[in-house]
Protein backbone atom coordinates (compact mmCIF):
# COMPACT_ATOMS: atom_id res chain seq x y z
CA UNK A 1 0.00 0.00 0.00
CA UNK A 2 0.79 3.41 -0.84
CA UNK A 3 1.31 5.69 2.37
CA UNK A 4 -1.76 7.98 2.89
CA UNK A 5 -2.57 10.11 5.64
CA UNK A 6 -5.75 9.30 7.77
CA UNK A 7 -8.24 11.96 9.70
CA UNK A 8 -10.80 10.90 11.55
CA UNK A 9 -13.95 13.02 11.45
CA UNK A 10 -16.61 13.35 13.88
CA UNK A 11 -19.54 15.68 11.25
CA UNK A 12 -20.69 15.86 8.24
CA UNK A 13 -19.10 18.94 7.41
CA UNK A 14 -15.93 18.75 8.83
CA UNK A 15 -15.64 16.01 6.30
CA UNK A 16 -16.90 17.84 3.31
CA UNK A 17 -14.90 20.99 4.08
CA UNK A 18 -11.33 18.42 4.93
CA UNK A 19 -12.20 16.41 1.65
CA UNK A 20 -12.26 19.77 -0.66
CA UNK A 21 -8.86 20.87 0.59
CA UNK A 22 -7.50 17.84 -0.84
CA UNK A 23 -6.91 16.94 -4.35
CA UNK A 24 -6.18 13.34 -4.27
CA UNK A 25 -8.07 12.75 -1.36
CA UNK A 26 -11.10 9.97 -0.64
CA UNK A 27 -13.48 9.14 1.93
CA UNK A 28 -13.48 5.95 3.59
CA UNK A 29 -16.28 4.20 5.48
CA UNK A 30 -15.96 -0.11 6.09
CA UNK A 31 -13.04 -0.11 4.03
CA UNK A 32 -14.29 -3.39 2.74
CA UNK A 33 -13.83 -2.13 -0.93
CA UNK A 34 -11.32 1.12 -0.34
CA UNK A 35 -8.41 -0.80 1.89
CA UNK A 36 -8.70 -3.73 -0.49
CA UNK A 37 -8.28 -1.92 -3.50
CA UNK A 38 -5.02 0.06 -1.95
CA UNK A 39 -3.47 -3.30 -0.89
CA UNK A 40 -3.44 -4.16 -4.56
CA UNK A 41 -2.02 -0.37 -5.50
CA UNK A 42 -5.15 0.41 -7.52
CA UNK A 43 -5.85 3.30 -5.30
CA UNK A 44 -3.49 5.63 -3.86
CA UNK A 45 -5.46 8.11 -2.10
CA UNK A 46 -3.17 10.95 -0.18
CA UNK A 47 -5.83 11.65 2.53
CA UNK A 48 -8.50 8.93 3.83
CA UNK A 49 -11.43 10.43 5.70
CA UNK A 50 -13.44 8.68 7.90
CA UNK A 51 -17.15 8.34 7.83
CA UNK A 52 -17.37 5.32 10.28
CA UNK A 53 -17.75 7.36 13.44
CA UNK A 54 -20.00 9.80 12.72
CA UNK A 55 -23.00 9.33 14.50
CA UNK A 56 -25.32 10.60 12.14
CA UNK A 57 -24.61 8.88 9.25
CA UNK A 58 -25.55 5.32 11.33
CA UNK A 59 -28.31 3.70 12.46
CA UNK A 60 -31.69 2.60 10.82
CA UNK A 61 -35.75 4.53 11.31
CA UNK A 62 -38.66 3.67 10.58
CA UNK A 63 -41.80 5.73 10.72
CA UNK A 64 -44.78 4.25 9.09
CA UNK A 65 -43.49 2.80 5.81
CA UNK A 66 -40.96 4.63 5.52
CA UNK A 67 -37.25 2.91 5.89
CA UNK A 68 -34.23 5.49 6.18
CA UNK A 69 -30.59 3.94 6.54
CA UNK A 70 -27.62 5.63 7.34
CA UNK A 71 -24.83 5.59 5.57
CA UNK A 72 -22.68 4.67 7.50
CA UNK A 73 -24.90 1.51 8.88
CA UNK A 74 -23.34 -1.94 8.03
CA UNK A 75 -24.39 -4.32 6.30
CA UNK A 76 -24.82 -6.56 9.47
CA UNK A 77 -27.46 -4.28 11.17
CA UNK A 78 -29.87 -4.18 7.80
CA UNK A 79 -29.38 -8.06 7.85
CA UNK A 80 -30.60 -8.26 11.23
CA UNK A 81 -33.21 -5.63 11.27
CA UNK A 82 -36.49 -6.93 12.79
CA UNK A 83 -37.77 -3.18 11.30
CA UNK A 84 -37.06 -3.72 8.13
CA UNK A 85 -37.34 -7.17 8.18
CA UNK A 86 -41.48 -6.59 8.70
CA UNK A 87 -41.50 -4.50 6.21
CA UNK A 88 -39.63 -5.81 3.28
CA UNK A 89 -37.75 -8.68 4.51
CA UNK A 90 -36.20 -8.79 0.74
CA UNK A 91 -33.35 -6.34 1.59
CA UNK A 92 -32.76 -7.80 4.97
CA UNK A 93 -31.69 -11.13 3.06
CA UNK A 94 -30.03 -9.38 -0.04
CA UNK A 95 -27.51 -7.72 3.13
CA UNK A 96 -27.38 -11.53 4.55
CA UNK A 97 -25.69 -12.44 1.45
CA UNK A 98 -22.96 -9.93 0.91
CA UNK A 99 -19.71 -11.88 0.99
CA UNK A 100 -18.93 -13.24 4.79
CA UNK A 101 -19.54 -12.32 7.88
CA UNK A 102 -16.86 -10.23 8.73
CA UNK A 103 -17.17 -7.94 5.50
CA UNK A 104 -20.92 -7.62 6.87
CA UNK A 105 -19.62 -6.55 10.23
CA UNK A 106 -17.76 -3.50 8.59
CA UNK A 107 -19.00 -2.88 5.06
CA UNK A 108 -22.05 -0.26 5.01
CA UNK A 109 -24.88 0.31 2.25
CA UNK A 110 -23.17 4.13 1.51
CA UNK A 111 -19.85 3.13 0.89
CA UNK A 112 -21.31 -0.19 -1.61
CA UNK A 113 -24.20 2.15 -3.13
CA UNK A 114 -21.17 5.15 -3.55
CA UNK A 115 -18.84 2.52 -5.57
CA UNK A 116 -21.50 1.46 -7.55
CA UNK A 117 -19.69 -1.35 -8.26
CA UNK A 118 -21.12 -3.57 -11.41
CA UNK A 119 -21.57 -6.84 -9.19
CA UNK A 120 -22.68 -5.19 -6.01
CA UNK A 121 -26.20 -6.49 -4.18
CA UNK A 122 -27.18 -3.21 -3.04
CA UNK A 123 -27.59 -0.89 -6.52
CA UNK A 124 -30.52 -3.19 -7.49
CA UNK A 125 -32.25 -3.18 -4.51
CA UNK A 126 -32.16 0.84 -4.54
CA UNK A 127 -32.94 1.08 -8.22
CA UNK A 128 -35.95 -1.44 -7.97
CA UNK A 129 -37.29 -0.13 -4.39
CA UNK A 130 -37.61 3.64 -6.50
CA UNK A 131 -35.46 4.86 -2.84
CA UNK A 132 -33.83 8.48 -2.50
CA UNK A 133 -30.35 8.88 -1.80
CA UNK A 134 -29.66 11.54 0.24
CA UNK A 135 -26.65 13.53 -0.18
CA UNK A 136 -25.34 16.53 2.59
CA UNK A 137 -26.75 18.65 -0.62
CA UNK A 138 -29.53 17.12 -1.99
CA UNK A 139 -31.96 14.03 -2.88
CA UNK A 140 -31.02 12.46 -5.83
CA UNK A 141 -33.88 9.97 -7.43
CA UNK A 142 -32.43 6.36 -7.63
CA UNK A 143 -33.34 6.35 -11.77
CA UNK A 144 -30.91 9.35 -12.03
CA UNK A 145 -27.94 8.11 -9.29
CA UNK A 146 -26.60 4.81 -11.02
CA UNK A 147 -24.87 5.97 -14.37
CA UNK A 148 -22.90 3.25 -15.35
CA UNK A 149 -19.67 0.95 -13.75
CA UNK A 150 -18.35 2.52 -11.05
CA UNK A 151 -20.16 5.94 -11.70
CA UNK A 152 -22.46 8.02 -9.81
CA UNK A 153 -24.54 10.80 -9.89
CA UNK A 154 -22.28 12.09 -7.07
CA UNK A 155 -19.30 14.77 -7.16
CA UNK A 156 -16.40 15.00 -5.85
CA UNK A 157 -16.41 15.91 -2.35
CA UNK A 158 -20.70 14.90 -2.02
CA UNK A 159 -21.16 12.94 0.65
CA UNK A 160 -23.87 9.76 0.96
CA UNK A 161 -25.64 10.66 4.02
CA UNK A 162 -28.84 7.96 3.62
CA UNK A 163 -31.18 5.58 1.90
CA UNK A 164 -34.54 6.34 1.87
CA UNK A 165 -37.18 4.29 0.57
CA UNK A 166 -41.26 3.31 1.30
CA UNK A 167 -41.62 -0.29 1.94
CA UNK A 168 -43.55 -1.72 -1.36
CA UNK A 169 -46.62 -4.28 -1.24
CA UNK A 170 -43.85 -7.32 -2.46
CA UNK A 171 -40.21 -7.48 -2.48
CA UNK A 172 -37.74 -10.77 -3.72
CA UNK A 173 -34.46 -10.87 -4.54
CA UNK A 174 -32.22 -13.82 -5.99
CA UNK A 175 -28.56 -13.97 -6.39
CA UNK A 176 -26.17 -16.45 -8.71
CA UNK A 177 -23.04 -15.83 -6.57
CA UNK A 178 -19.88 -15.84 -7.95
CA UNK A 179 -18.23 -19.14 -6.87
CA UNK A 180 -14.88 -17.44 -6.09
CA UNK A 181 -15.70 -13.95 -4.74
CA UNK A 182 -19.71 -14.27 -3.87
CA UNK A 183 -20.45 -11.01 -5.32
CA UNK A 184 -22.98 -11.35 -7.91
CA UNK A 185 -22.79 -13.03 -10.80
CA UNK A 186 -26.40 -11.88 -11.97
CA UNK A 187 -28.90 -10.99 -8.71
CA UNK A 188 -32.08 -9.55 -9.62
CA UNK A 189 -34.16 -7.39 -7.01
CA UNK A 190 -38.07 -6.64 -8.22
CA UNK A 191 -40.82 -4.54 -5.85
CA UNK A 192 -44.04 -4.55 -6.64
CA UNK A 193 -45.79 -0.94 -5.57
CA UNK A 194 -49.48 0.63 -5.91
CA UNK A 195 -47.43 2.58 -8.88
CA UNK A 196 -46.09 -0.69 -10.77
CA UNK A 197 -43.30 -3.45 -10.69
CA UNK A 198 -39.53 -3.19 -10.80
CA UNK A 199 -37.12 -4.87 -11.87
CA UNK A 200 -33.64 -4.28 -11.55
CA UNK A 201 -30.78 -6.17 -12.59
CA UNK A 202 -27.20 -6.26 -11.14
CA UNK A 203 -24.06 -8.07 -11.83
CA UNK A 204 -25.19 -8.62 -15.40
CA UNK A 205 -24.95 -5.20 -17.41
CA UNK A 206 -21.84 -3.68 -19.04
CA UNK A 207 -23.13 -0.74 -18.05
CA UNK A 208 -23.84 -1.34 -14.22
CA UNK A 209 -26.84 -1.69 -13.18
CA UNK A 210 -30.53 -1.48 -15.33
CA UNK A 211 -33.90 -1.99 -14.79
CA UNK A 212 -35.80 -4.29 -17.53
CA UNK A 213 -39.18 -2.27 -18.67
CA UNK A 214 -40.85 -5.89 -20.59
CA UNK A 215 -40.49 -7.63 -17.29
CA UNK A 216 -41.79 -4.74 -15.65
CA UNK A 217 -44.69 -4.51 -17.48
CA UNK A 218 -45.42 -8.10 -17.94
CA UNK A 219 -45.42 -8.49 -13.81
CA UNK A 220 -47.65 -5.27 -13.39
CA UNK A 221 -50.36 -7.07 -15.94
CA UNK A 222 -49.61 -10.37 -13.90
CA UNK A 223 -47.21 -10.57 -10.53
CA UNK A 224 -46.20 -14.61 -11.27
CA UNK A 225 -43.00 -15.81 -12.18
CA UNK A 226 -44.44 -17.61 -15.23
CA UNK A 227 -44.56 -13.91 -16.12
CA UNK A 228 -41.21 -13.50 -17.01
CA UNK A 229 -40.79 -16.79 -18.82
CA UNK A 230 -40.38 -15.61 -22.05
CA UNK A 231 -38.43 -12.90 -21.54
CA UNK A 232 -34.92 -12.23 -22.21
CA UNK A 233 -32.27 -9.40 -22.52
CA UNK A 234 -30.24 -8.31 -25.35
CA UNK A 235 -26.94 -10.14 -24.55
CA UNK A 236 -25.48 -7.42 -26.30
CA UNK A 237 -25.78 -5.18 -23.30
CA UNK A 238 -24.03 -7.81 -20.98
CA UNK A 239 -20.29 -8.35 -19.74
CA UNK A 240 -18.36 -11.06 -20.87
CA UNK A 241 -15.68 -11.97 -18.66
CA UNK A 242 -13.56 -15.41 -17.80
CA UNK A 243 -16.81 -16.50 -15.12
CA UNK A 244 -19.81 -15.98 -17.96
CA UNK A 245 -20.59 -15.20 -21.26
CA UNK A 246 -23.10 -12.99 -21.98
CA UNK A 247 -25.85 -15.37 -23.45
CA UNK A 248 -25.10 -16.94 -19.95
CA UNK A 249 -25.44 -14.42 -17.95
CA UNK A 250 -29.00 -13.07 -20.55
CA UNK A 251 -29.75 -16.89 -18.92
CA UNK A 252 -29.11 -16.12 -15.39
CA UNK A 253 -31.60 -12.64 -15.78
CA UNK A 254 -34.55 -14.68 -16.35
CA UNK A 255 -34.00 -17.30 -14.17
CA UNK A 256 -33.05 -15.09 -10.71
CA UNK A 257 -35.98 -12.73 -12.13
CA UNK A 258 -38.58 -15.94 -11.77
CA UNK A 259 -36.92 -16.64 -8.67
CA UNK A 260 -37.14 -13.30 -6.81
CA UNK A 261 -40.78 -12.86 -7.55
CA UNK A 262 -41.11 -16.79 -6.31
CA UNK A 263 -39.48 -15.84 -3.18
CA UNK A 264 -41.87 -12.53 -2.84
CA UNK A 265 -44.78 -14.30 -2.81
CA UNK B 1 3.24 8.68 11.69
CA UNK B 2 -0.12 7.83 13.93
CA UNK B 3 -0.56 6.75 17.78
CA UNK B 4 -2.73 4.18 17.72
CA UNK B 5 -4.23 2.91 21.38
CA UNK B 6 -5.74 -0.30 21.99
CA UNK B 7 -7.45 -2.19 24.48
CA UNK B 8 -6.30 -5.65 23.58
CA UNK B 9 -7.39 -8.66 25.15
CA UNK B 10 -8.10 -6.57 28.40
CA UNK B 11 -5.27 -4.53 28.82
CA UNK B 12 -4.94 -0.81 26.85
CA UNK B 13 -1.91 -0.79 24.61
CA UNK B 14 -0.16 1.71 22.49
CA UNK B 15 2.05 2.46 19.64
CA UNK B 16 3.45 4.60 16.35
CA UNK B 17 2.76 3.32 13.33
CA UNK B 18 2.21 4.68 9.76
CA UNK B 19 -0.85 5.68 8.88
CA UNK B 20 -0.89 2.94 6.26
CA UNK B 21 -0.03 0.27 9.02
CA UNK B 22 -2.62 -2.51 8.70
CA UNK B 23 -4.75 -4.02 12.26
CA UNK B 24 -3.13 -7.19 11.59
CA UNK B 25 0.83 -6.00 11.45
CA UNK B 26 0.02 -3.59 14.57
CA UNK B 27 -1.30 -6.62 16.39
CA UNK B 28 1.85 -8.66 15.44
CA UNK B 29 4.40 -6.50 14.73
CA UNK B 30 4.36 -4.05 17.57
CA UNK B 31 2.12 -5.81 19.94
CA UNK B 32 3.86 -8.95 19.47
CA UNK B 33 1.00 -11.38 19.65
CA UNK B 34 1.33 -13.05 16.67
CA UNK B 35 -1.56 -15.96 16.68
CA UNK B 36 -3.34 -13.98 14.32
CA UNK B 37 -2.07 -14.48 10.49
CA UNK B 38 -2.30 -12.72 7.41
CA UNK B 39 -2.88 -15.94 4.53
CA UNK B 40 -3.89 -13.58 1.81
CA UNK B 41 -4.00 -10.55 -0.05
CA UNK B 42 -7.43 -10.48 -0.91
CA UNK B 43 -9.60 -10.29 2.40
CA UNK B 44 -10.52 -13.73 1.80
CA UNK B 45 -9.31 -16.33 3.76
CA UNK B 46 -10.02 -15.22 7.58
CA UNK B 47 -6.58 -16.22 8.79
CA UNK B 48 -6.70 -13.06 10.74
CA UNK B 49 -10.37 -12.77 12.03
CA UNK B 50 -10.01 -11.03 15.63
CA UNK B 51 -13.01 -9.33 17.33
CA UNK B 52 -13.18 -5.20 17.39
CA UNK B 53 -15.60 -4.04 20.30
CA UNK B 54 -17.35 -7.37 19.68
CA UNK B 55 -17.76 -7.99 16.26
CA UNK B 56 -15.49 -10.26 14.02
CA UNK B 57 -13.87 -8.23 11.41
CA UNK B 58 -10.63 -9.08 9.18
CA UNK B 59 -7.34 -7.35 10.64
CA UNK B 60 -6.02 -7.27 7.26
CA UNK B 61 -8.41 -5.05 5.74
CA UNK B 62 -8.36 -2.38 8.29
CA UNK B 63 -6.26 0.32 8.98
CA UNK B 64 -4.87 0.42 12.88
CA UNK B 65 -5.84 3.87 12.64
CA UNK B 66 -9.11 2.76 11.81
CA UNK B 67 -9.21 0.37 14.81
CA UNK B 68 -7.43 2.83 16.89
CA UNK B 69 -9.70 4.22 20.30
CA UNK B 70 -12.03 0.38 19.91
CA UNK B 71 -11.54 -2.89 21.91
CA UNK B 72 -9.72 -5.94 20.24
CA UNK B 73 -9.48 -9.44 21.37
CA UNK B 74 -7.33 -11.84 19.29
CA UNK B 75 -6.36 -15.40 19.71
CA UNK B 76 -4.05 -15.05 22.92
CA UNK B 77 -6.63 -13.36 24.91
CA UNK B 78 -9.36 -16.52 24.77
CA UNK B 79 -8.10 -18.95 27.32
CA UNK B 80 -8.35 -18.27 31.20
CA UNK B 81 -5.76 -18.94 33.39
CA UNK B 82 -4.13 -21.76 30.70
CA UNK B 83 -7.59 -23.04 30.41
CA UNK B 84 -8.54 -23.60 26.80
CA UNK B 85 -12.06 -21.62 25.77
CA UNK B 86 -14.65 -23.87 24.80
CA UNK B 87 -14.46 -23.37 21.52
CA UNK B 88 -10.69 -23.99 21.06
CA UNK B 89 -10.87 -27.51 23.29
CA UNK B 90 -13.96 -28.23 20.89
CA UNK B 91 -11.48 -28.01 17.94
CA UNK B 92 -8.62 -29.61 19.74
CA UNK B 93 -11.74 -32.35 20.92
CA UNK B 94 -12.73 -33.14 17.23
CA UNK B 95 -9.61 -32.53 15.40
CA UNK B 96 -10.89 -29.90 13.64
CA UNK B 97 -7.34 -28.66 12.24
CA UNK B 98 -4.06 -30.23 10.58
CA UNK B 99 -1.29 -27.54 9.75
CA UNK B 100 -2.81 -24.85 11.89
CA UNK B 101 -2.52 -21.66 9.86
CA UNK B 102 -6.19 -21.20 9.40
CA UNK B 103 -7.27 -21.80 13.38
CA UNK B 104 -6.98 -18.72 15.30
CA UNK B 105 -9.35 -17.25 12.42
CA UNK B 106 -11.34 -20.34 12.34
CA UNK B 107 -11.76 -20.16 16.02
CA UNK B 108 -12.46 -15.98 16.93
CA UNK B 109 -15.47 -16.87 13.87
CA UNK B 110 -16.81 -19.92 15.92
CA UNK B 111 -16.62 -17.85 18.91
CA UNK B 112 -18.35 -14.48 17.24
CA UNK B 113 -21.01 -16.83 15.64
CA UNK B 114 -22.49 -18.97 18.25
CA UNK B 115 -22.60 -15.59 20.40
CA UNK B 116 -24.65 -14.02 17.43
CA UNK B 117 -27.00 -17.46 16.85
CA UNK B 118 -27.69 -17.56 20.69
CA UNK B 119 -27.36 -21.16 20.16
CA UNK B 120 -29.32 -21.91 17.53
CA UNK B 121 -26.88 -23.29 15.15
CA UNK B 122 -27.43 -26.48 12.75
CA UNK B 123 -24.57 -27.56 9.89
CA UNK B 124 -25.90 -25.89 6.63
CA UNK B 125 -25.82 -22.47 8.86
CA UNK B 126 -22.22 -23.18 10.39
CA UNK B 127 -21.14 -23.71 6.89
CA UNK B 128 -22.86 -21.10 5.66
CA UNK B 129 -21.36 -18.64 8.35
CA UNK B 130 -17.63 -19.97 7.23
CA UNK B 131 -18.38 -18.32 4.08
CA UNK B 132 -15.26 -16.11 4.72
CA UNK B 133 -12.93 -18.60 6.08
CA UNK B 134 -10.07 -21.03 4.16
CA UNK B 135 -8.76 -23.67 5.09
CA UNK B 136 -6.63 -25.85 2.87
CA UNK B 137 -5.82 -28.73 5.31
CA UNK B 138 -8.95 -30.53 6.52
CA UNK B 139 -11.82 -30.10 4.07
CA UNK B 140 -14.08 -28.47 7.18
CA UNK B 141 -15.66 -31.48 8.37
CA UNK B 142 -13.84 -31.76 11.74
CA UNK B 143 -14.38 -27.55 11.68
CA UNK B 144 -17.98 -27.75 11.38
CA UNK B 145 -17.90 -30.53 14.44
CA UNK B 146 -15.76 -28.25 16.32
CA UNK B 147 -18.31 -25.59 16.27
CA UNK B 148 -21.51 -27.91 16.61
CA UNK B 149 -20.01 -29.46 19.74
CA UNK B 150 -18.88 -26.19 21.61
CA UNK B 151 -22.34 -24.20 20.65
CA UNK B 152 -23.89 -27.94 22.30
CA UNK B 153 -20.93 -26.90 25.18
CA UNK B 154 -21.94 -23.33 25.34
CA UNK B 155 -25.52 -23.34 24.57
CA UNK B 156 -27.17 -26.96 24.89
CA UNK B 157 -27.83 -26.65 29.03
CA UNK B 158 -29.04 -23.34 28.90
CA UNK B 159 -31.47 -24.89 26.39
CA UNK B 160 -32.89 -27.56 27.77
CA UNK B 161 -33.42 -25.97 30.58
CA UNK B 162 -35.87 -23.44 28.38
CA UNK B 163 -37.39 -26.74 27.06
C1 LIG C 1 -14.27 -10.66 0.57
C2 LIG C 1 -15.29 -9.64 0.13
C3 LIG C 1 -16.49 -10.07 -0.41
C4 LIG C 1 -17.44 -9.14 -0.81
N1 LIG C 1 -18.61 -9.60 -1.34
C5 LIG C 1 -19.55 -8.72 -1.73
C6 LIG C 1 -20.79 -9.17 -2.27
O1 LIG C 1 -21.07 -10.37 -2.34
N2 LIG C 1 -21.69 -8.25 -2.67
C7 LIG C 1 -21.43 -6.90 -2.56
O2 LIG C 1 -22.30 -6.11 -2.92
N3 LIG C 1 -20.28 -6.44 -2.05
C8 LIG C 1 -19.34 -7.31 -1.64
N4 LIG C 1 -18.17 -6.83 -1.10
C9 LIG C 1 -17.97 -5.37 -0.98
C10 LIG C 1 -18.54 -4.85 0.33
O3 LIG C 1 -19.94 -4.92 0.32
C11 LIG C 1 -18.12 -3.39 0.62
O4 LIG C 1 -18.38 -3.23 1.98
C12 LIG C 1 -18.85 -2.32 -0.08
O5 LIG C 1 -18.84 -2.48 -1.45
C13 LIG C 1 -18.20 -0.95 0.18
O6 LIG C 1 -18.62 -0.46 1.41
P1 LIG C 1 -17.58 0.11 2.44
O7 LIG C 1 -18.34 0.75 3.52
O8 LIG C 1 -16.65 -0.97 2.82
O9 LIG C 1 -16.87 1.24 1.57
P2 LIG C 1 -15.36 1.74 1.44
O10 LIG C 1 -14.50 0.64 0.98
O11 LIG C 1 -14.97 2.45 2.68
O12 LIG C 1 -15.55 2.80 0.28
C14 LIG C 1 -15.88 2.42 -1.04
C15 LIG C 1 -15.95 3.68 -1.93
O13 LIG C 1 -17.06 4.47 -1.59
C16 LIG C 1 -16.68 5.77 -1.17
N5 LIG C 1 -17.58 6.11 -0.04
C17 LIG C 1 -17.76 5.36 1.08
N6 LIG C 1 -18.73 5.89 1.84
C18 LIG C 1 -19.16 7.01 1.19
C19 LIG C 1 -20.17 7.98 1.49
N7 LIG C 1 -20.93 7.90 2.58
N8 LIG C 1 -20.35 9.00 0.61
C20 LIG C 1 -19.60 9.07 -0.51
N9 LIG C 1 -18.65 8.18 -0.84
C21 LIG C 1 -18.43 7.15 0.00
C22 LIG C 1 -15.22 5.68 -0.83
O14 LIG C 1 -14.55 6.90 -1.04
C23 LIG C 1 -14.74 4.60 -1.78
O15 LIG C 1 -14.47 5.14 -3.03
C24 LIG C 1 -17.20 -7.73 -0.66
C25 LIG C 1 -15.98 -7.30 -0.13
C26 LIG C 1 -15.03 -8.24 0.28
C27 LIG C 1 -13.75 -7.75 0.87
S1 LIG D 1 -5.33 -12.38 5.65
FE1 LIG D 1 -7.15 -11.34 6.11
S2 LIG D 1 -8.61 -12.33 4.88
FE2 LIG D 1 -6.76 -13.35 4.32
S1 LIG E 1 -5.62 -26.54 9.15
FE1 LIG E 1 -4.23 -26.04 7.60
S2 LIG E 1 -5.25 -24.37 6.62
FE2 LIG E 1 -6.74 -25.08 7.98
Amino acid sequence: MYATSYHRTSSVDEAVNLRASQDEGRYISGGMTLIATMKQRLAAPSDLIDLRHIAGLKGITVKGRTVRIGAATPHADVASSVEIRALCPAICNLAGMIGDPHVRHMGTIGGSVANNDPAADYPSAVLALNATIITDRREIPADEFFQGMFETALQDTEILTAIRFEAPDKAGYAKFANPASRYALTGVFVAKTASGVRVAVTGAGSGGVFRVPEMEAALGASYLPESVAGISVDPGLLMEDMHATAEYRANLVRVMAKRAVQSSL
Amino acid sequence: MAKVTLTVNGRAMAGECDDRTLLVHFIRDRLGLTGTHVGCDTTQCGACVVHMDGKSVKSCSILAVQASGSTVTTIEGLAVQGELHPVQAAFNQHHGLQCGFCTPGMVMTAVDMIARHGGQLDEATVRQELEGNICRCTGYHNIVKAVLSANEQMHGAQRQAAE
